[in-house]
């Protein structure tokens, strides 16, 4: 039938019924004309970084939070007397996530993104492909004033200053106070890993730690083996072939033997394989796991379900809190160090104002408030002094203490594959012997060479 | 109906003249061929543009070494690449998880979606559009939303099924074997009613006399379907496994929600995926994407020379 239809067409067309095929090449040439002008004003709009008044605006990527960051925009874009106009653009939660999509357009050299909310670990990947635009040394000095030493180290590379420190987070030991008491543990002083574990197990209960594979088995593993004295990478400066890595060492197999402990006194707790932050924080809540390691947050969390209700009262005024666990009685524990550091683009069309932004968003009065509303940690040390932040966050100065004391993660252009390789051999925990710490280094050093598959 | 009155019209002048039919049917047949260049060529262009350069342009970049946040390391290495790949355990575990999932899902689907496609086949008056809408429903829910359901049902905090089967703190997505099946189920739930649409046209090709005939002959409903029915819409069943196979070969979606690869669960595509999108080794992760293509080339190949599935036959134009 459809032949038969095209057919009877082309006839009348052979027939010398005029006007049929210019019609048709003017249609077709109308067609591209109007498609181009439809794709020519998408294209605009995705480009378009002023408004109508001249003010430029800045867009902003940001990590997921309460909606604090959205409030500094605004509050940084309404002092700025029309200089600029802050938007914010929200990335994916998982820090992995964020950086794929960041790398993936800063690689395309998109000028849409002006300012990023980056993860301390790939700061140096950022600045080392140079997609970071360079910071002015006042600007340098200025951003890097009082703030504490693990995030300046966060947020830089090669020796500078490469983006700006917003807020530095750091993880606690979480503990029910009765249950603490009931073990027999005197938590006025740091205490350590084989405490914590004797003390679940005597308890009957588990200790929320990190399981997944992801990256945050990376901050758990790393801190153990900081805090047992050694290091992931020794040359963190090394391109990826060159970089020799210290996973294969006493602090390693100091690492592997508390997991193997935990795994030997089941206290694991359950789900531990497939168990990130926010899954930890809500065993800890439910009553599934007494002792936890985890960021400031989950207090915030705690406090705002007690208020609403859906946690009896009575356990969140049962929360507790001290320094991360110790790997030695006695050795001072190097807890992790997290946060988000700002990022000026190297492919901002407005790099100035960007930079005048940046100046706004980390200002002391900014961080204090938004440690209160997102439970956010701040960089600036003078917040702690704050006595709103003291009386929302009563652990203010365990915090402080313990952001001095906090070890970065391997800062490195090739964290990505650190931290995926440690993932993949350091889990499931139950599987980690004493050979994982050798297995690892000999995996990852061989993703690093090109030789293997991550 | 006028075309047709066209179409017999135009033959009989051709028979009438045969000399001018020489002339006026090549004449025609270059002007059909011009139209249907006209007809199909944007659509040609457009999936030369869309298709044939990023296949082309993953074939040039397989011969890397190429991140993309060290442009500058770029560096040319031949088929060193494809050597990692194939010398590397992970590979062919991921290559046996994706075949597995292939297999099984595959089969399952078969058999669900022929008997789901005799319901819809069957079933008459009014409840024939609610039945067919019902099935279609899996099908019409975005793969990664099916995911996070079937993941959130058998998780261990929020999910209903290990109570409902009482297996207490069984954690299903740590351990290889379970985390696969639960994959699969839900591969099998969303995509069932693609594969039981397929066969719903399969099964209106099937003439109606002929089953009459074979009744009255005497044949039992279990010999008329195994003598009468699945014979005559063998094309289309083929057709069915072949998109299907297709298609399972590809799946990302339900193990990156569900596991990320994790508990051995790494397949073919999250493989591809890790290497270009999370390592941003563009040279590795295109070796890896080629691979797929291969892989995905040698199912059609078997598929359209060995078992001579006819794609033109299933659509049927034979």
């Amino acid at each position: 039938m459809v032949t038969s239809k095209v057919t009877s067409k082309v006839t009348s067309k052979d027939d010398g019924v005029e006007g049929g095929p210019v019609a048709g090449r003017w249609r077709t040439r109308l067609g591209i004309l109007s498609a181009a002008t439809v794709l020519a004003s998408g294209l605009t709009a995705c480009g378009g970084s002023s408004t109508a008044s001249g003010t430029p605006t800045l867009n902003w990527y940001i990590n997921p939070d309460n909606g604090g960051q959205q409030k500094i925009a605004a509050q940084c874009s309404a002092a700025s007397n029309g200089a600029y106009d802050i938007k914010v653009s929200i990335l994916p939660s998982d820090a992995a996530a964020q950086r794929e999509q960041l790398m993936r357009r800063l690689a395309g050299n998109d000028s849409s993104i002006d300012l990023m909310s980056l993860d301390p670990v790939f700061v140096p990947e950022t600045s080392e492909a140079g997609f970071l635009a360079k910071v002015p040394a006042d600007l340098q000095q200025q951003w890097s004033n009082g703030v504490v030493d693990g995030a300046v180290q966060g947020a830089s590379w090669k020796g500078e200053l490469v983006t700006a420190p917003f807020w530095a987070n750091t993880q606690l030991l979480w503990y029910r106070k009765s249950v603490a008491q009931a073990a027999g543990l005197d938590m006025t002083k740091p205490v350590t890993w084989e405490q914590v574990i004797a003390a679940a197990k005597a308890e009957g209960t588990a200790i929320g730690v990190q399981g997944q594979r992801a990256e945050s088995m990376t901050v758990w593993v790393n801190a153990m083996i900081a805090s047992a004295g050694g290091k992931i990478i020794e040359n963190p400066d090394a391109k990826g072939p060159d970089i020799r890595l210290g996973i294969d060492s006493e602090a390693g197999k100091a690492a592997a033997k508390v997991m193997q402990d935990i795994t030997a006194a089941g206290v694991g707790g359950p789900g531990i394989d497939n168990r990130d932050e926010a899954a930890t924080a809500n065993l800890f809540q439910q009553g599934g796991a007494d002792f936890m390691v985890n960021w400031p947050f989950v207090y915030a969390q705690g406090k705002s379900a007690a208020e609403e209700g859906t946690m009896d009262k009575a356990i969140f005024d049962d929360y507790g809190w001290t320094t991360y666990p110790e790997m030695t009685a006695g050795q001072e524990a190097k807890p992790p160090l997290g946060g988000i550091d700002i990022g000026v683009s190297a492919f901002s069309e407005h790099r100035d104002q960007a930079f005048q932004a940046v100046s706004c968003i980390i200002s002391e009065k900014n961080q204090a408030a938004y440690m209160v509303s997102d439970g956010n940690p701040a960089a600036l040390e003078s917040v702690y002094d704050d006595p709103t932040v003291q009386q929302a966050y009563p652990m203010y100065d365990t915090i402080r203490k313990s952001l001095q004391a906090a070890a970065p993660r391997p800062q490195t252009a090739y964290y990505n594959e650190v931290s995926q390789g440690i993932a993949d051999r350091w889990q499931p925990v139950s599987s980690v012997t004493q050979d994982t710490p050798a297995a690892s280094q000999k995996y990852i050093t061989e993703v690093l060479r090109g030789e293997k598959l991550l | 109906m006028s075309s047709q009155m066209e179409t017999r019209s135009a033959g009989d002048v051709a028979v009438s003249k045969p000399a001018a039919r020489r002339g006026r049917g090549s004449d025609k047949a270059r002007a059909e061929a011009r139209l249907g260049w006209y007809l199909a060529g944007p659509a040609f262009v457009i999936l030369v543009a869309v298709t044939g350069y990023p296949i082309l342009q993953a074939l040039y970049e397989s011969l890397f070494s190429y991140r993309l946040t060290a442009p500058g390391d770029r560096e040319f290495i031949g088929l060193k690449n494809y050597g990692v790949i194939l010398s590397d355990s992970l590979w062919w575990g991921a290559l046996g998880n994706t075949a597995l999932i292939t297999v099984v899902t595959v089969a399952v689907e078969l058999v669900i979606g022929f008997a789901l496609a005799m319901v819809m086949h069957k079933v008459l008056g009014w409840l024939r559009p609610i039945v067919r809408t019902a099935i279609l429903i899996p099908y019409a829910i975005i793969t990664v939303v099916s995911a996070y359901a079937w993941q959130y049902a058998f998780g261990l905090t929020t999910g209903f099924m290990n109570s409902l089967l009482g297996l207490g703190d069984f954690d299903w997505f740590a351990n290889k074997w379970s985390a696969l099946f639960v994959i699969c189920l839900s591969e099998i739930w969303k995509t069932t009613p693609f594969i039981s649409l397929l066969l719903l046209a399969g099964l209106a090709q099937v003439p109606a006399d002929m089953t009459e005939a074979a009744k009255v002959d005497g044949a039992t409903a279990w010999e008329r379907l195994w003598k009468v029915t699945l014979p005559n819409m063998k094309a289309s069943i083929m057709v069915a496994l072949l998109f299907r196979a297709l298609d399972a070969f590809r799946i990302f979606d339900n193990v990156y929600i569900m596991t990320n690869g994790a508990a051995g669960t790494e397949t073919v595509s999250s493989l591809a995926y890790n290497q270009t999108i999370s390592r941003l080794e563009i040279g590795l992760g295109s070796a890896v994407s080629v691979l797929l293509f291969v892989c995905v080339l040698l199912i059609c190949f078997i598929a359209i020379k060995v078992f001579k599935v006819d794609l033109a036959r299933a659509r049927g134009e034979g």
